[in-house]
């Protein structure tokens, strides 16, 4: 009746875990207190849970990923402070089967829930508006994405509670990860918690490559996107060439688990190989899908902070084209020590050294904007100089890394733990959080608080370098990554910096609530509410509108006449809006249930399908077929905004746009 | 709200931009085509690691699989006149086409199901090797979006039912199956050549 599944699966006796579901009850319990106590379910249901506003869905994914930020981050901690006390015959306080969990934990939630969740976010806050779009392509696909990929995530935070999760790192190398090995539920829960989120994901890709394509205001030529625009256009390229993959290699691996076929396997003819080659052919794609939407908000945040055009958009933009192209012919760098042969290697090796060409392209070309521009030291912009500076050192490494001799030395050593998290923290988080903290006032009509920014910055900055440079160090020493305790005297000093850093980083963390906190509090503060809708005196459309902007974005949409068409008009004095023109009834579609409905039911299929209780997947499975195809029968999505409604609320905005104008 | 209308009048006044649908549809299918490109990688890799067990020469039935290839193709003929029909808004001659590519569709399924029950009678199911895995895992794929596909079918052909005529979101619809029917011949067309003529000959 309940597959696997039975009373022994919840660990009770391990005081850990006790004491986060009690912590995460409480806090859960809370929440859900509150919305009943303010009455708020119907409001949340309305207008976010269902909502198909892709500005709506960009903050949930938004949320979704802050959350997973701190799970991932807690299991991040634990890790350094097991290193920091493990040593020299103490066990430390996390038994390898639990650490093993943890390691493989945060990669898993800080790549697929944190990064993907939040890059997700902020092309769905910004991309319509940037080009000057009234939607997404499929507003039904979109809230269907961010199901799939918050149930995933949920699927994985169950595993915390109810049975345990996989042992066998972030990719889940076989033959370690097959059954043989890993009876248990835990690489279950890991294949279908990818594979759901990688659904969700592939939609989205294809979802804003439509979109970029089908929906650009008039005039809006390829080159004359906005950089953030084009990089989320090769992004969305690459998850539609990669993601595919990674389904593939999800689903070989648990046929393997689940049929005993021999993919993998060490009998039957299987080959380990093979799934490193199949999954890293997604996964170095996935890092470039990660850093290269960093890059174009870093492009947005420069240009604007150093009041000036961006430097070199053209060479911008080839350079976002190639490294998109090369990202797919540099996976074996990965396992150089496969022992593929000197000249596969010199060829994948000689590759990965030339992506640092372009991106040294674009380092230059932000450095250059900010040459002889008045830059403006805005809390975004420490983000920005911080990136610069960290992804630079990343760079460097990554360069080290990419000549197969000095690999064969390196390889699985706390020096590629290193060279990675210098360039996802100090280039795709540092990016993120700008980002976030550039687009805030815009999403929700004020502004973040600034000092409290800039703390943040530089507990996270600093406290990169401590939690991260001594890991090169080790690396040189020695040490290998996953490593549960060890007895070698000189590591133990590296080690305990590098908890100092982590320490740094949460309190960076800390400094981040406080900001929301302070800035959500202080929100009605003159300082702090955007009344024109342009509070940074940007350059590109989607400032042009209102913050928060209506739901349907532009009431006209705008003409694109010049690259950086919002500062080409605000220039030769046009007013974008075309406030008081002729307004028409404008097209919008509908609120959905069955985005959440889907998600709902593919979370029943994967929880029923890790525990092997087919009746529950199969009911999962057929609910997610019947929502579908009820979907499908629906003809009733979408309808007209009248145009009293367009004018009351375009109205509205020209009284506050005057009243701030006034008040200058 | 009096301006309130229905999904139909809606796309018949839409301001400038077609309808994106078969366009992302077009971006979907490319994404299977990845996942095929990959499982053909993976049974190129595999293909020849019997671990003992047949190879393809001892578990192929060419003339089985030549009259599914026939059927699959003439599948795809027969939803071509559909096609023809839908767009000339004849709906009855269209759901008529559809019914036979249904039939044709399900006959290619039970023959290839037949294929796969005999081959794990025999136990050769894709347990016994990585060869028979990955020839599984291709085929199975296939027949897999072929099972979607005829649901998919069903669907439509239950929506147009009593219908005379057929909205733009209906052609749309049906312009993807379309493209989705053509594109499993094609991938068989690879899958005929590379596993079962390749492995045999």
């Amino acid at each position: 009746m309940f597959g696997k599944l039975t009373l022994s699966a919840i660990p009770y006796d391990v005081p850990i875990l006790v004491g986060t579901f009690i912590g995460a009850a409480i806090a859960g319990l809370a929440v859900v207190g509150l919305i009943t106590y303010y009455g708020k379910w119907g409001y949340l249901w309305r207008e976010w849970l269902t909502s198909v506003d892709h500005k709506r869905i960009g903050v949930m994914y938004i949320v979704v990923a802050l959350v997973a930020l701190f799970r991932g981050f807690a299991d991040a901690i634990m890790m350094r402070s097991q290193l920091a006390l493990a040593y020299a015959g103490n066990p430390g306080y996390l038994p390898p089967h639990h650490y093993d969990q943890i390691f493989s934990a945060h990669g898993t939630i800080m790549i697929f829930f944190m990064a993907m969740a939040f890059m997700q976010g902020l092309m769905n806050i910004v991309v319509p508006l940037q080009i000057g779009a009234r939607d997404v392509a499929f507003p039904f696909v979109n809230t269907l994405s961010f199901w799939m990929t918050t149930i995933s995530f949920l699927l994985v935070n169950v595993s915390l509670f109810i049975g345990e999760f996989s042992q066998c790192g972030w990719l889940a190398y076989p033959p370690l990860s097959e059954q043989q090995f890993s009876p248990g539920v835990g690489v279950d829960y890991y294949i279908w918690a990818v594979q759901l989120s990688g659904v969700g994901t592939l939609l989205t890709g294809v979802n804003f490559f439509a979109t970029i394509v089908k929906m650009r205001a008039p005039g809006m030529t390829y080159m004359r996107m906005p950089v953030f625009t084009w990089t989320i256009f090769c992004t969305t390229v690459l998850i539609m060439v990669a993601f595919p993959i990674l389904t593939v290699a999800m689903g070989l691996l648990g046929l393997d688990r689940y049929l005993g076929m021999h993919f993998f396997t060490n009998d039957g003819g299987g080959n380990q190989m093979l799934y490193l080659s199949v999954i890293w052919g997604w996964g170095h794609p996935e890092v470039y899908i990660l850093v290269l939407p960093a890059f174009g908000a870093f492009s947005e945040i420069t240009q604007t902070f150093s009041r000036k055009p961006l430097f070199g958009y053209k060479t911008m933009v080839y350079a976002t084209a190639s490294i998109m192209v090369l990202s797919l012919v540099v996976w074996v760098h990965h396992f150089f020590t496969m022992g593929a042969g000197p000249n596969v290697n010199a060829f994948f090796g000689i590759m990965t050294m030339i992506i640092a060409v372009p991106t040294g392209v674009k380092i230059f070309n932000w450095l250059f904007t900010m040459y002889k521009g008045r830059v403006e030291f805005h809390a975004t912009m420490y983000w920005v100089i911080g990136f610069m500076i960290t992804f630079s050192i990343g760079g460097m490494t990554g360069v080290m890394l990419a000549i197969p001799a000095s690999d064969f030395v390196l390889h699985n050593s706390l020096f590629v733990i290193a060279h990675f998290h210098n360039v996802i923290i100090g280039g795709v988080y540092f990016g993120y959080v700008a980002a976030m903290n550039f687009w805030f006032p815009k999403a929700f009509g004020f502004k973040l608080n600034e000092a409290w920014g800039k703390r943040a910055f530089w507990l996270w900055f600093v406290g990169f370098y401590f939690a991260f440079m001594p890991l090169y160090v080790l690396g040189f020493e020695g040490m290998t990554r996953r490593m549960n305790h060890y007895d070698n005297p000189e590591w133990h000093m590296w080690l305990l910096i590098a908890e100092v850093g982590a320490v740094l980083i949460a309190g960076g963390i800390v400094c981040q609530l406080t900001q929301l906190y302070v800035s959500i509090r202080d929100r009605n503060l003159a300082e702090n509410r955007d009344l024109t809708g342009d509070p940074w005196n940007a350059r590109t459309l989607e400032w042009s509108t209102s913050s928060p902007p209506p739901f349907y974005n532009f009431a006209i949409l705008p003409e694109v006449h010049e690259l950086d068409a919002f500062a080409h008009d605000k220039e030769a004095g046009i007013d974008t809006r075309q406030a008081g023109g002729n307004y028409q009834p404008i097209h919008m579609p509908k609120n959905t249930a069955c985005g959440f409905l889907i998600g709902a039911f593919s979370f029943v299929l994967g929880f029923g399908a890790v525990w092997y209780i087919w009746w529950l997947a199969a009911v999962g499975l057929i609910g997610v077929i019947a929502t579908v195809i009820a979907r499908s029968a629906n003809n009733d999505v979408d309808y007209y905004v009248p145009v009293s409604e367009v004018v009351r609320i375009e109205q509205e905005h020209s009284h506050n746009l005057m009243a701030a104008q006034a008040a200058e | 709200m009096a301006q309130n209308m229905t999904a139909d009048a809606a796309h018949a006044h839409d301001e400038h931009h077609e309808s994106p649908v078969v366009f992302g549809f077009w971006l979907y299918l490319m994404t299977d085509c990845i996942i095929f490109g990959t499982l053909f990688a993976v049974f190129a890799v595999l293909r020849d690691q019997f671990a003992g067990g047949p190879t393809g020469h001892e578990v192929f039935e060419l003339s089985g699989v030549g009259i599914e290839t026939a059927i699959l193709l003439f599948s795809s003929i027969t939803y071509g006149f559909g096609m023809i029909a839908a767009h000339e808004n004849k709906v009855s001659t269209m759901r008529t086409w559809l019914g036979v590519t249904f039939l044709l569709g399900l006959g290619f399924l039970f023959m290839e199901i037949r294929e796969f029950s005999h081959m794990v009678a025999e136990g050769n199911g894709p347990d016994r090797s990585a060869f028979l895995s990955a020839f599984f895992t291709l085929v199975g794929t296939h027949g897999l979006h072929v099972t979607c596909g005829l649901l998919w079918m069903a669907v439509l052909l239950f929506q147009t039912a009593g219908k005379t005529e057929l909205n733009e979101r209906m052609i749309g619809k049906l312009t993807c199956l379309s493209l989705f029917w053509h594109f499993l011949d094609i991938v068989w067309i690879c899958v005929f050549t590379f596993v079962y003529l390749m492995g045999v000959l």
